[in-house]
């Protein structure tokens, strides 16, 4: 099946085995798709719908909405955990770029001698268990009096997203013919000329693609958000697992949180998805 | 003499100049990753050398390597570690087959086909901790589940799904959200195939079989490869999908959640957690060191000449 699906992507003409195949593509995308479906359904279902047998004949209502979205005080509301996440988001987003942008220039374009190992260790932190740092980043953090705060999460993010930019921009960075580059310096432009009015136009879908996927790690990030930052700065993930109680249903509830909650980074997904391909295919190799 | 010798100089100078220039773009970078990821790590290896507990509160003692020589004693470290070896193994073997199967199947002209693929992909945009509480809720539970309903109108008895198979009940969620990921790699791999080689091999009477193994497999190899890098670096470190999951219940513990449930989930051994922390540290450098090489040295080996 997998050879006859290879070449019919050059051959790519009907007949009933590539109509079959076209529908077993649907039959999977919907398959995958299912539980975000049920996911959706559910939050316009009353509590009792929820729970009662499976079924798609309802009354939508709102009403899961308008109670999740509730402010009530000392607990946390939808607003408050809403901007904290994207300020966290945003901000370590941006100086992951800030400082991703030069280090992979520094990795490719005009390398450093030893490119390789500095490369290397920046991924080889990505495989430090962030658990095995969690204990030292609390003390940290106490002392420095960062404890449930926006500032430390977003330094924590940056610093979490920050290799996979660099080794994801390195290499876009790479893929920047030679030629264009040394043609620039020889019409005589500067450093910042080249890299603005030659690589960065090359390389923008790639920066589109590495910014992306760091804003989807940072607003599910969980772990950290839980642990470092309970009281005061808590970001959306915190706000859905509030949404899960003991006592009483709350399947309906629990789900039109969680709509809530995935649906700005799946939106963003959806309509980055073409560059996301893009970004990757030129990212894959060197 | 001394003309060339302080010439020699001076080109050493603007030598050593320009690396400087060249190293300076990489620093903030550098020095900001060291600080927030190294230091820690060394506050982690002194306190694994130290008795520690903070409740009930003891002063801190200098122990050498006593947590570790207990560490490799305990049967529920061994136990996380095997949990967490099967853990990520399934997951991304898992999810670079399936992964791969899907791109094929997408990468060829159907009726909507971006639709599809944008039905796909969404699984891996939604939040762990959400992908976790949906699952375990509105498809595992016994009572709200869609799978026991199939089950019991097929005429079963419902299944406790989390409580039977914790590890699966986990592994099959991650799956679930790393396929769209190992898809969007390997598309983009067969999307970068050159058509005219595909086109002359099928001229030359290749057979599809023969086409796939021959040459899209070992053009999608760096791809592959990534995706196994990628998937491993994130899945290793699965916590969230554990926690809303199991629980960290009998089975599925894996050494993230038991780092966390012997120091600040509860056990509060300061000392012992980050003897475990810095072996989980030195263990996943070393995989991934030889686990990558072993990998394309593999794949090296069939590559047709």
């Amino acid at each position: 099946m997998s050879g006859g699906a290879a070449a019919g992507g050059v051959v790519g003409k009907g007949g009933p085995k590539s109509f079959l195949l076209g529908v077993l593509a649907w039959v999977v995308g919907l398959v995958f798709f299912f539980p975000v479906f049920w996911m959706v359904v559910n939050g316009f279902k009353t509590e009792e719908e929820a729970a009662a047998d499976p079924s798609l004949i309802f009354d939508p209502t709102m009403e899961q909405y308008d109670e999740v979205t509730a402010e009530t005080t000392g607990l946390l509301g939808f607003g408050e955990a809403f901007s904290n996440s994207l300020w966290a988001v945003a901000i370590s987003t941006f100086f992951v770029m800030l400082m991703a942008v030069p280090a992979a220039y520094a990795l490719s374009i005009r390398p450093v001698a030893k490119w390789r190992d500095v490369l290397f260790f920046f991924i080889s932190t990505k495989f430090l268990p962030i658990v095995a740092a969690i204990l030292p980043l609390w003390i940290i953090a106490r002392d420095l009096d960062l404890l449930n705060t926006r500032l430390l999460l977003i330094v924590l993010y940056t610093a979490m997203n920050l290799p996979l930019a660099i080794w994801m921009l390195r290499s876009f960075f790479s893929e920047v013919p030679r030629e264009l580059i040394e043609a620039a310096q020889i019409d005589g432009a500067s450093i910042r000329g080249q890299i603005t009015s030659v690589i960065l136009p090359i390389v923008a879908p790639g920066l589109a693609a590495t910014a992306l996927l760091c804003v989807i790690f940072a607003w599910n990030e969980y772990f950290l958000a839980v642990q470092l930052n309970n009281a005061g700065g808590e970001t959306v993930p915190i706000w859905v697992t509030g949404n899960v109680s003991t006592r009483g249903n709350f399947l309906a509830k629990l789900s039109a949180a969680s709509t809530l909650a995935t649906l700005p980074v799946v939106l963003a997904g959806w309509i980055a998805q073409k560059r996301m391909i893009r970004g990757l295919a030129m990212g894959a190799i060197k | 003499m001394a003309a060339t010798a302080s010439r020699s100089e001076a080109v050493k100078k603007l030598q050593r100049r320009e690396a400087w220039r060249r190293r300076i773009p990489l620093l903030p970078a550098l020095l900001f990753t060291i600080v927030v990821t190294q230091v820690p790590f060394l506050f982690s290896l002194w306190y694994s050398l130290t008795e520690w507990k903070i409740v009930p509160p003891e002063p801190r003692q200098f122990v050498g390597v006593d947590n570790y020589v207990d560490l490799f004693d305990s049967r529920f470290f061994r136990e996380a570690v095997w949990t967490s070896i099967l853990m990520t193994v399934f997951a991304v073997l898992l999810s670079v087959i399936l992964g791969t199967l899907i791109a094929l199947l997408l990468d060829r002209k159907f009726f909507g086909q971006g639709f599809v693929r944008t039905l796909l992909i969404t699984p891996f945009l939604i939040m762990p901790v959400v992908a976790g509480l949906v699952w375990k809720n509105q498809m595992y539970s016994a009572t709200f589940g869609v799978f026991n309903w199939v089950i019991e109108g097929l005429g079963f008895d419902r299944i406790e799904f989390v409580s039977r198979w914790p590890l699966w009940s986990i592994v099959i969620v991650l799956v679930w959200q790393w396929t769209p990921f190992m898809m969007l790699i390997i598309l983009a791999g067969l999307q970068g195939q050159s058509a005219s080689v595909l086109e002359a091999a099928r001229v030359d009477g290749a057979s599809p079989r023969a086409t796939f193994f021959q040459i899209t497999l070992p053009h999608l190899r760096p791809y592959l490869e990534l995706g196994v890098l990628l998937g491993s670096i994130y899945l290793i470190q699965v916590f969230d999908h554990v926690a809303v999951i199991t629980g960290g219940g009998p089975g599925s513990t894996n050494v993230p959640y038991f780092v966390f449930q012997r120091s600040i989930g509860g056990g509060w051994q300061f000392g012992l957690a980050s003897a475990y922390s810095i072996v989980v540290v030195v263990a996943s450098i070393i995989i991934a060191t030889f686990g990558l090489r072993v990998l394309s040295g593999l794949l090296e080996g069939e590559d047709p000449a």
